[in-house]
């Protein structure tokens, strides 16, 4: 009950549609806390509640221990960095930073020395004097940061605010961004669809799906061990397989029956039985791909396989592959002595090889998430191996 | 390829249609014969003449007065009402829309005797208020029509991002709502403006004796005869309306 933030039982409907659906959430003190889902998730519905532009229709919303359900936005220790910035076009950047202490009443002598200070900490002291539509993407969203942290929030909102950069600019943003929180130690409540973005910055990640929060973790938590297919397959990519346990083996593992393979085994976190059906899901990259037939152990999984398509993606080359019933898609980086080898190509055999903790349980995912996954699960004969299937008897 | 010279030729034609004639009543505004027909010399004496006339002075007085009441209160209605109609959410909104756009294709001879009319069963007497209250009525659709199109196309995140900032409605509504509008509401202004200023049809119906028109004025100075004096009086009047009109058009763009 320690959190800084915290949602009880929040649900909030528009029309049919249930944007947020009985969600509780705790978000600690100057923690980078991310909120990730695809658009229409309610991650941004859940995020205006915070700021006080929606009210949910029943649950509550804590700030610091105090009920802030009902506040309204003016009133609330909490400042928003909006996706287009929404600067005010008519105001120079010295004025848009000095909003928020001159609504306040504050004297005009010491709002002068914290903009001065807030100019040169986000280094636009030459642009003070500038129009906002005079200044680039970059700069833009660092007066947006200095107009919000003036105010001292006690947190600060974050709404896909890199959203309208070019891809090289959003990195740089993003380490500036993390240079910030470390700064000013305040809580940061990020909202994106980038599951890149929310990875790199975040201290915890919190997946939402429909309504509903799917996993809540740090990012190696949320990426090695997601706990839903939805996580799997939209934090990464996965490959899936259908099956039935066919013996538990020891505390920690099952032997899986899955048509066209033999004796796989997986780590079973899920208290499986025998009889089981399950749904295994493996990471492209936790498959290693070979010429040559690997040792067998005990602890690794073993299949064949015919190449179907290479797919060079410089930092990684993507195999899809036939094995079984199933096609799976293989990621290989480029390690220097795979340059001596003969490099894999269309149609040859061969072998590939996972660790059987590298296997999760997961329950079947839902028809309506496979739009969004990177790699559609596919059986041979339904089509092309190009992400574009969506059938599945 | 050789271009047709059709669409220029098409061109000139329409532009001669259109302004001919009132090229040919500023010519003549200045032109010493008193009935037009022939150029018999430049002159000012029209001009004089009219500054003299205590009636058009008295006229262009009730005009100016009238204009600048309506334009005041049909800004702040129709301001106001492009608010409602952007801002609700109501399943009779689209009837709203049309009740505020109707009086722009109603005839202006019907909303002139339908006036009439209700000022007469009201028992109210025809002078300044009813042709203020007249010119109101038809100007709130024009403001709001151009206020309601800046509207349509204002960042309402800037509104949140106040908020969001601490300013309560008051002070969202000083410090950014309305200096982001200001340009649409004074185009709008201008436009009511000018329409006031000009309006003939309406004023007729509802004016009394004693609160005569410039418009209104220029209809009896040609049953009494003395076109020079109308072409001069007819010839201010468009510089007038077309500065507003121009001044307007420019608000409405510098606000893109």
């Amino acid at each position: 009950m320690s959190d800084f933030i915290q949602f009880e039982n929040v649900s909030r409907q528009y029309g049919n549609v249930r944007a947020v659906d009985d969600v509780s959430l705790g978000i600690r003190k100057g923690e980078f806390f991310s909120l990730l889902g695809p658009s229409g998730c309610g991650k941004t519905t859940l995020l205006r509640m915070l700021a006080g532009f929606e009210r949910p229709d029943t649950g509550r919303v804590l700030l610091d221990g105090v009920d802030i359900t009902e506040l309204p936005p003016e009133r609330r220790k909490v400042n928003t960095i909006f996706q287009n910035y929404a600067l005010f076009p008519h105001l120079s950047v010295r004025q848009n930073i000095a909003f928020g202490p001159t609504v306040a009443r504050r004297p005009r002598r010491e709002v002068d020395e914290e903009v001065d200070k807030m100019l040169a900490l986000i280094q636009m002291r030459d642009h003070a004097d500038k129009r906002i539509d005079q200044i680039s993407g970059g700069q833009k969203q660092r007066v947006a940061i200095a107009r919000a942290l003036i105010n001292k929030p006690a947190v600060l909102l974050l709404d896909e605010p890199l959203a309208a950069l070019d891809l090289k600019l959003r990195q740089r943003m993003l380490i500036e961004l993390d240079m910030v929180h470390d700064q000013v130690g305040i809580t940061f409540v990020f909202v994106t669809h980038d599951q890149g973005e929310a990875m790199s910055l975040a201290d915890r990640v919190a997946v939402m799906n429909a309504g509903h929060i799917e996993q809540i973790g740090r990012p190696v938590e949320i990426y090695e061990t997601p706990q839903t297919s939805f996580v799997a397959a939209f934090i990464g990519d996965s490959n899936f397989f259908e099956g039935v346990v066919e013996e538990v083996t020891d505390v920690e593992h099952v032997k899986l029956a899955i048509e066209g393979f033999s004796a796989l085994r997986a780590f079973n976190d899920k208290g499986l039985a025998k009889g089981d059906r399950v749904f295994l899901s493996v990471r492209p990259e936790k498959i290693r791909i070979s010429r040559d037939e690997p040792h067998a152990g005990p602890d690794y999984n073993i299949a064949r396989a015919v190449v179907d398509d290479v797919i060079y993606l410089g930092t990684h080359t993507l195999f899809w592959l036939r094995s079984g019933d199933y096609r799976l898609a293989v990621e290989q980086q480029h390690n220097r002595f795979v340059l001596d080898e003969l490099p894999i190509r269309w149609k040859d055999e061969v072998w590939l090889q996972w660790h059987v903790d590298d296997g999760f349980m997961l329950e079947r995912y839902a028809e309506s998430d496979e739009a969004l996954m990177g790699i559609p699960p596919q059986r041979v004969g339904e089509g092309d191996p190009a992400p574009a299937a969506n059938e599945r008897g | 390829m050789k271009r047709s010279i059709t669409p220029f030729v098409i061109t000139v034609l329409v532009l001669a249609f259109f302004y001919l004639p009132i090229c040919v009543l500023v010519v003549n505004s200045f032109n010493a014969s008193r009935f037009g027909g022939e150029w018999s010399g430049f002159t000012l004496d029209w001009y004089r003449k009219l500054l003299k006339s205590p009636e058009i002075w008295h006229a262009l007085g009730n005009t100016f007065a009238i204009a600048v009441v309506a334009t005041i209160g049909s800004t702040v209605l129709g301001t106001t009402a492009a608010f409602a109609l952007d801002r609700y959410r109501s399943r009779l909104q689209d009837a709203h829309y049309l009740l505020v756009y109707a009086p722009l294709v109603i005839p202006e001879i019907l909303l002139g005797i339908s006036l009439l009319l209700f000022f007469v069963a009201l028992k109210v007497e025809l002078g300044y208020v009813t042709i203020v209250v007249a010119h109101v009525t038809f100007c709130v659709s024009y403001v709001a029509m151009v206020v309601l199109g800046r509207l349509q196309d204002f960042d309402w995140s800037l509104v949140e991002a106040a908020q969001d900032l601490g300013a309560d409605a008051f002070t969202t509504a000083r410090r950014v709502l309305l200096p982001l509008l200001a340009p649409g509401i004074a185009a709008g202004a201008l436009l009511a403006f000018t329409l006031s200023v000009d309006d003939f049809v309406i004023t007729f119906f509802v004016a009394g004796p004693g609160t005569t028109t410039l418009p209104l004025r220029i209809y009896s100075m040609i049953k009494h005869g003395s076109p020079p004096l109308i072409n001069a009086l007819s010839t201010l009047l468009l510089l007038v309306t077309t500065t507003t009109v121009w001044l307007s058009q420019r608000l409405l763009k510098e606000a893109k």
